[in-house]
């Protein structure tokens, strides 16, 4: 924690990636050093989520490279990968919790897959986690029988299990009520500055994004059209910037598109989930 | 089918290998899929063979009685039983209730990204989701095979007692005389393969699931379509191996 590391924890460089046709990433490049929070923004259908899938290794970049704790991830193995995976937590978007197992043996499941920690120390530990994100006593509770803000919640202790150096949030506080937002957001904030943590959050949540961000990105047609500090993105002379941050209906990115311009401007491939390496991809023959 | 041959060779890696490189699979969740995929299945299976001990003993009955050799009721019920219908009737209870279900569960948590999440939190979705679907069926479509295939027998004996006038003693002499352990053994290396053809597929169907409710509606239909046709041509072809190669 205390060494004078200046190595950025996330180091993308010239990140291209392309679908078919369309070049969805066209040259991002951007650091985070510890203990930062990046807040990536932009549009629906913006790269946003690809550049996140690339960032944790779940799709391969068409060029570019992506470092994380200073070693490079595009070209590494599945054991290799699964070494650096370790090391930092993802909150996904609907919470990704495992269906058929209870909210407690979701946070647990991190833990008790990658520690050998006897089960009275887990339990410790997912109540405890459960508890910073205000789920006290909801470890019984099977994730159907949940709303979808504590789902989320849920995901956000499951991210942390073991507290992880970096944390990738995808849309932390989309369909939490103001104050959950405000507590999620405390958390975020609590665990960069004292423990070090340091943050990558996509969100469409513009008073969430100026509470937690030591940076920001904007993120349009797969490059960055704006990057730096909360101040300077507020006082961006972009009308792009100022038509997202003020949520405007009409301005430079039109409110109406036709057909054509969508396809050209959709730039959302057909969610490839699972690791890119084609061992689980595609239909059945 | 690439994926499938992947599915398989990444399977053999964490069944024989990786637990020799220290990275071994959890026990109690196979046990969790034995009582879903075996323990949940045995009423049907039992009921279903008994079905089939009895339609086949009066179909027997009523063709050898012709011939005035309705002694070997017995001996056909048991043989048939043990090389073809035990494997195959019981395969297809499984294939219709616990591999469609194996699809299903597994194309759902495609869909709503737990097993992307899986990845992400570094626990192999192989090791973790499909390991132990694929022991619990190599032990368990084997064992409800033996459990049809005595329930079969039973079947058979309730019209060979009541209808023909057997005595239980003579149904079980003529039993034990006909049927030779070969015939045991080659009904169990069947369900042995067709267990293995039946996981696979449905987890395969289930893994590589697209697009939402309706890709998981299609991944069910693909696993049990696959699972059938693969599972009675390869029937055949051990049938052709076992008891007409030599």
């Amino acid at each position: 924690m205390n060494d004078v590391d200046t190595t950025p924890v996330i180091e993308v460089t010239d990140l291209v990636r392309v679908f078919g046709k369309r070049t969805v990433l066209n040259g991002v490049s951007f650091k985070i050093h510890r203990g930062e929070t990046m807040v990536i923004m932009g549009g629906s259908g913006c790269g946003k989520s690809t550049l996140l899938r690339h960032i944790i290794g779940a799709m391969k970049p068409t060029s570019g490279s992506i470092k994380i704790f200073g070693e490079d991830i595009t070209h590494m193995d599945e054991r290799e990968l699964a070494s650096i995976r370790r090391r930092f937590g993802m909150l996904f978007q609907s919470g990704a919790l495992l269906a058929s197992m209870t909210v407690g043996e979701n946070v647990a499941l991190p833990i008790s897959e990658h520690s050998q920690l006897s089960d009275d120390d887990v339990d410790q530990i997912v109540k405890r986690k459960l508890q910073m994100v205000g789920l006290t006593g909801f470890e019984h509770l099977k994730p159907a029988e949940i709303s979808g803000g504590m789902k989320k919640r849920v995901g956000l202790a499951r991210a942390l299990a073991l507290d992880p150096e970096l944390l990738f949030s995808d849309e932390p506080t989309s369909g939490l009520d103001p104050i959950m937002t405000a507590v999620v957001d405390k958390l975020t904030l609590e665990l960069t500055r004292e423990s070090g943590m340091t943050a990558l959050v996509v969100t469409h949540d513009m008073t969430s994004a100026f509470r937690i961000a030591s940076n920001m990105i904007m993120l349009g047609r797969g490059s960055i059209i704006a990057q730096g500090t909360p101040a300077e993105i507020r006082s961006s002379p972009n009308p792009e910037v100022q038509q997202f941050i003020n949520g405007e209906a009409d301005g430079p990115v039109p409110l109406n598109l036709s057909q054509d311009d969508h396809e050209h401007r959709q730039h959302v491939a057909p969610r490839p989930l699972i690791s890119a390496r084609g061992r689980l991809s595609r239909k059945m023959p | 089918m690439k994926n499938y041959l992947n599915l398989n060779l990444s399977l053999l890696y964490w069944v024989l290998v990786a637990p020799f490189s220290g990275q071994f699979f959890k026990i109690a969740p196979i046990f969790r899929q034995m009582v879903f995929i075996g323990v949940r299945a045995a009423p049907m299976v039992a009921l279903t063979s008994f079905s089939v001990g009895v339609t086949l003993a009066m179909q027997a009955a009523h063709s050898l009685q012709q011939l005035g050799a309705e002694i070997y009721v017995p001996d056909l019920v048991t043989v048939t039983l043990l090389r073809e219908l035990g494997p195959v009737l019981i395969a297809v209870i499984v294939i219709g209730r616990s591999g469609s279900a194996v699809a299903a569960e597994l194309g759902t948590m495609k869909v709503s990204e737990e097993i992307e999440a899986l990845e992400v939190m570094a626990i192999n979705p192989i090791r973790f989701l499909i390991v132990p679907r694929f022991l619990a069926m190599l032990v368990m479509l084997p064992v409800l095979t033996i459990l049809g295939n005595y329930v079969g027998f039973f079947g058979g004996w309730t019209v060979c007692h009541y209808a023909l006038g057997f005595n239980t003693a003579g149904f079980i002499l003529r039993a034990l005389e006909s049927a030779t352990t070969w015939d045991l053994y080659s009904g169990l290396i069947k369900s042995a393969v067709f267990a293995w053809v039946v996981i696979t597929i449905a987890c395969n169907a289930g893994l590589h699931v697209d697009g939402g409710a309706e890709g998981v509606g299609q991944a069910t239909t693909a696993s049990v379509v696959y699972s059938l046709l693969a599972m009675l041509v390869l029937n055949a072809v051990l049938t052709g191996i076992f008891f007409f190669g030599s």
